[in-house]
């Protein structure tokens, strides 16, 4: 059975900057199968209020994942990737972030904990994102689960 | 909704949203678009290895599509918090139903704000996200 260290809990992981274009945004868009012109056009965006076409709710967790150093330190954890399941997640939005902008991304390993007489391992992921005035732009929490049964 | 916030209540169900049933086809183009890149929603070979029968949806793909019916709902730049746990695998075939639902029109940080209770549910009834939002009923963030 796999249990992970608590030593972890704390550890930074190396910071980034991501940079918001439209067309990544637009794909996106596509995947989610948005239609919402808000999304891909620039005129509605600016219309509704935006800069510039703005990330949907849920797009910077997938920003986050992209400088691959989460699935590394899980590496390091001892964590297949097999095994691995995210359990839950949660945002907080401060500021619209928006195609243009460069994103910094900050992330640390805040809990690790485990239920079921540890047959189910959990490590939680928080992340702060500002935008490119420095400002708090949106916080996220990712829970993991590494479980040891393949799932329902 | 924009200008009726004023007669919202608790029990008061947004918009559902019906999403087409999952494909491989929707996994890889969310895959390449998210940069979420884990074999297990894309190989399956990998995923079998893994102990699953096949491929499944990434667990975001159901977030970002509960994502779209609050927008579809209230501007983007009221949603204050977006909070889900995931309770079950999204496997091929599904065909997912999003559901908000007002359980509360709490005052936080001085702003009217309306927690919502969202699920995503397949066609046979089975919950497959559960969570919470928490949107402004009085105005945007700094966009």
């Amino acid at each position: 059975m796999i249990v992970i260290d608590r030593r972890w809990i704390g550890h930074e992981l190396p910071p980034y900057e991501v940079a918001l274009e439209r067309g990544r945004l637009r794909a996106f868009a596509a995947a989610i199968g948005e239609t919402d012109p808000v999304y891909t056009d620039v005129g509605a965006a600016r219309a509704a209020g935006f800069r510039d076409l703005p990330a949907p709710p849920t797009f910077l967790f997938g920003a986050g994942l992209e400088a691959g150093s989460l699935m590394q330190v899980l590496g390091e954890m001892g964590v297949p990737l097999s095994k691995l399941l995210h359990a839950a997640q949660g945002f907080t939005y401060h500021r619209a972030v928006c195609a243009g902008d460069v994103v910094a991304v900050r992330s640390w390993i805040s809990d690790i904990y485990d239920r079921k007489a540890g047959a189910l391992q959990f490590v939680v992921e928080s992340t702060e994102v500002r935008d490119s005035s420095g400002q708090l732009a949106a916080e996220l929490r990712a829970t993991l689960v590494c479980r040891n049964q393949p799932p329902a | 909704m924009n200008n009726s916030a004023e007669g919202l209540k608790p029990g008061d169900e947004l918009p559902p949203l019906a999403i087409l049933p999952v494909d491989r086809m929707m996994l890889a183009r969310f895959g390449c678009a998210s940069g979420d890149f884990n074999p297990i929603h894309l190989d399956l070979d990998f995923a079998r290895r893994a102990g699953m029968p096949d491929v499944f949806a990434h667990g975001m793909l159901g977030m970002a599509w509960l994502g779209r019916m609050l927008t579809a709902w209230i501007p983007q730049g009221r949603l204050r918090r977006f909070d889900v746990r995931f309770q079950g695998v999204t496997h091929l075939g599904n065909a997912i139903t999003c559901r908000g639902r007002i359980v509360d029109v709490p005052i936080v940080e001085g702003e009217r704000c309306a927690r919502i209770e969202v699920s995503n549910t397949n066609q046979f009834g089975q919950i497959k996200i559960l969570g919470e939002a928490l949107v402004s009923l009085d105005g945007g963030c700094p966009a």
